[in-house]
Order: C-alpha cells, then sequence, then structure tokens
C-alpha cells in the first residue's frame, strides 16, 4: 500500500512543483519507491523540473483513458533509480481527469510504489480537486504573504470537507504546512509576515520553511530538483523537510537571517 | 511612534497589518463552512413565506447557525423596510 501525499496551495505559483519534485526526489533518494503525478493538465511543468520533457511519450490522461499502459506512460528518472514520473497531458481538458480513472490509476500505482506524490493545479476547482480527493497526507504550500496564507486556509477546509477520507469518515488528511519563499530579513524588518504567525493563522503541524532563494531558479533552469543541490540552503531545508515527513525530528534552520558583519557593512553600504 | 521603537524598528510594519486583516478574513470564512447545506435554501423559503406579508429584498433576511459546545442556534435577522 503506497502513502498519497498531495501538494496543494490554492494560490497559484507559491511552489508547489518545485516542492513536488524536490519531495519525491528526496523519499526516493532514502531508497523509498517514488512516483511523482503531474495533475496540471493542460500546462504540464513538471518534466520540466524534473528534466524528462524529451522522453514524454504517453501521459496520465492516455493511461485513464486506456491508451497507453501504465508502463508505457511512466518515465524513470536519470538520476535517482526509485523515482518514476507520470507526466501530465498538455493538450486534454481538464475534465479528463475523472474520479474513477484517477483511482484507478492510483490504485494500480500503489501495488508497487511506496509513495504516490501529487503534484496539484493552482485553483480550488476540478483539477486540484482530483490532486487532492485520494491523499492520506497533504503538504500545503504556503508563501508568507495574505492571499497565499488564506487560500490555504481554504484548501484546508476542502481537505476536510471533500477528501476522500472525510466523504468515507476516515481519519482526517495529515496536514502539513510548508511555508516557502521565506525571506528572514524582510521578515526581521517587520515587512513579511512571520513563521510564527502563519502558523498560528492556519494552525496546522509546520513541516518546513523554504527560504527565497537564487538556487531555486538556477536549479530549475537545469531541470535539477532543488534538493539535489546539496550545500544550498533550499536544497538542505527540503532535505529535512523529507526527514521530518518520515518522522524525524529535525531543527528548524534558515528561520533567521545572516547578520552582516561590521566590515562588510561598511563595505557594502547595507 | 516613540524614540525607542524607532530604534527597535517595530511599529506600523505592514506584517503585523497582513496579521491582523488574515486572521479576521480567515476567522470569518471558517464560520461560513461551518454552516450548514441547507441554510441558502432555508433562507430563500423564508424569503418567500415573509413576501406573502411584507415587501423585502434578497439580503434583508439573514440567517446563521451559532455553535456553542452544549447548543446551536439558529439566528435569523429580517430588517423590514421603513414606513
Ligand atoms: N524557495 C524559492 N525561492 C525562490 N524562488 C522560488 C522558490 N520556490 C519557488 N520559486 C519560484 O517560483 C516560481 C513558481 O514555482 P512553481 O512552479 O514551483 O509554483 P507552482 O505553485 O507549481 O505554480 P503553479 O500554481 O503555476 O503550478 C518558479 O519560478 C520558481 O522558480
Ligand atoms: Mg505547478
Amino acid at each position: 500500500m503506497a502513502r498519497i501525499i498531495v501538494v496543494t496551495s490554492g494560490k497559484g505559483g507559491v511552489g508547489k512543483t518545485t516542492t513536488s519534485a524536490s519531495i519525491s526526489t528526496g523519499l526516493a533518494k532514502r531508497g523509498h519507491k517514488t512516483v511523482v503525478i503531474d495533475f496540471d493538465v493542460g500546462l504540464r511543468n513538471l518534466d520540466l523540473i524534473m528534466n524528462c520533457e524529451r522522453r514524454v511519450v504517453y501521459d496520465f490522461v492516455n493511461v485513464i483513458q486506456g491508451e497507453a499502459s501504465l508502463n508505457q506512460a511512466l518515465i524513470r528518472d536519470k538520476r535517482v533509480d526509485t523515482l518514476y514520473i507520470l507526466p501530465a497531458s498538455q493538450t486534454r481538458e481538464k475534465e479528463a481527469l475523472t474520479k474513477d480513472g484517477v483511482e484507478k490509476v492510483i490504485n494500480e500505482l500503489s501495488e508497487t510504489f511506496d509513495y504516490i506524490v501529487c503534484d496539484s493545479p493552482a485553483g480550488i476547482e476540478h483539477g486540484a480537486l482530483m490532486a487532492l480527493y485520494y491523499a492520506d497526507e497533504a503538504i500545503v504550500v504556503t508563501n508568507p504573504e495574505v492571499s497565499s496564507v488564506r487560500d490555504s486556509d481554504r484548501i484546508l477546509g476542502i481537505l476536510q470537507s471533500k477528501s476522500r477520507r472525510a466523504e468515507m469518515g476516515q481519519d482526517q488528511v495529515k496536514e502539513h504546512l510548508l511555508l516557502t519563499r521565506y525571506n528572514p530579513s524582510r521578515v526581521e524588518k517587520g515587512e513579511m509576515l512571520s513563521v510564527a504567525d502563519v502558523e498560528e493563522i492556519l494552525a496546522i503541524p509546520l513541516l518546513g520553511v523554504i527560504p527565497e532563494s537564487q538556487i531555486v531558479l538556477n536549479a530549475s533552469n537545469q531541470g535539477l530538483p532543488v534538493i539535489l543541490e546539496e550545500d544550498s540552503d533550499a536544497g538542505q531545508a527540503y532535505e529535512d523537510a523529507v526527514a521530518r515527513l518520515l518522522g524525524e525530528e529535525r531543527e528548524h534552520r534558515f528561520m533567521t537571517s545572516q547578520k552582516k558583519g561590521f566590515f562588510s557593512r561598511m563595505f557594502k553600504g547595507g | 511612534m516613540s524614540f525607542l521603537d524607532y530604534f527597535k524598528g517595530k511599529k506600523n510594519k505592514s506584517a503585523s497589518v497582513a496579521k491582523e486583516r488574515l486572521q479576521i478574513i480567515v476567522a470569518h470564512e471558517r464560520g461560513q463552512r461551518e454552516q450548514p447545506d441547507y441554510l441558502p435554501q432555508l433562507q430563500q423559503e423564508l424569503l418567500e413565506v415573509i413576501r406573502k406579508y411584507v415587501q423585502i429584498s434578497d439580503d434583508m433576511v439573514q440567517v446563521e447557525v451559532d455553535r456553542n459546545e452544549s447548543c446551536s442556534v439558529l439566528e435569523l435577522n429580517v430588517t423590514l423596510p421603513e414606513r
């Protein structure tokens, strides 16, 4: 039985795909057989971040509609051999994802995988609902910003009422807060919501804090999940998040700014 | 802003405004979410009954359920037009 994890947010552009790529890579690197599914039908971004866009032949919708088998559609990652990608279709309508179709694919994947990571599209409509419906756990990606926090709260409401677990009256979907694009020095200046502020408002356990970092864009330019940039702050922050997801205790890092020393302040005028 | 606040740089910063706004919106939306499904229809039917006697517009009837630990209260607010 696989554990199904949705990466969701409501608001667009907050870092879901970046997170899906890194979390799935991190799980796989620790030896867990992991598949990451792109639910963003019509856009298809995950394969770019995972650097396998030229290897896409069949996609998720092809499998749902019986035009290809799972084995034909799954792409095996070239860096981590326990990691597979199920790409989204670029041409189909979002409605091609049906509850039954998604269930069929997830059930089949469950037989051989340990973790199924679902990269949700933005919004709270059909595609996002399909991505979260079968989830056991949810990583709610949030930026320290009013509209993102509000949308995260909406998504939490949906997880608690419209997921399969909610509808069947089973244990709640396990919720994790992942605060991304965090800028400690702006927080210290009072210009950005702090981790504590967001935790207080959303009231769910904190999985991690990913700092705002140029490395993320650099990595995505090259098709590298940022967790593989092992020396970078963002990469290490994702590594910690994966460890916590697996139940390890890790102290939170990268939550305070690196104070500039006297000399660098003198010379940079900052 | 006091002399000390100036140096601490803590006062009137936009993050605390953001936090206050969020607390209000989120509390409001959570309240809405917990309303029972039948509420809109109940509101509609109440409107129809009241309209047999008084002409009122849609927004003049407000129905809400307030949940406490021991009981729930159905709160009905009807504004009558000025005479
Ligand atoms: N920690 C970070 N630091 C800096 N930039 C980041 C960080 N996380 C994500 N980004 C950037 O933010 C942009 C959006 O990221 P991403 O595509 O992962 O978001 P998304 O939530 O999947 O978007 P969509 O809702 O469109 O699917 C990208 O350009 C990415 O490089
Ligand atoms: Mg995305």
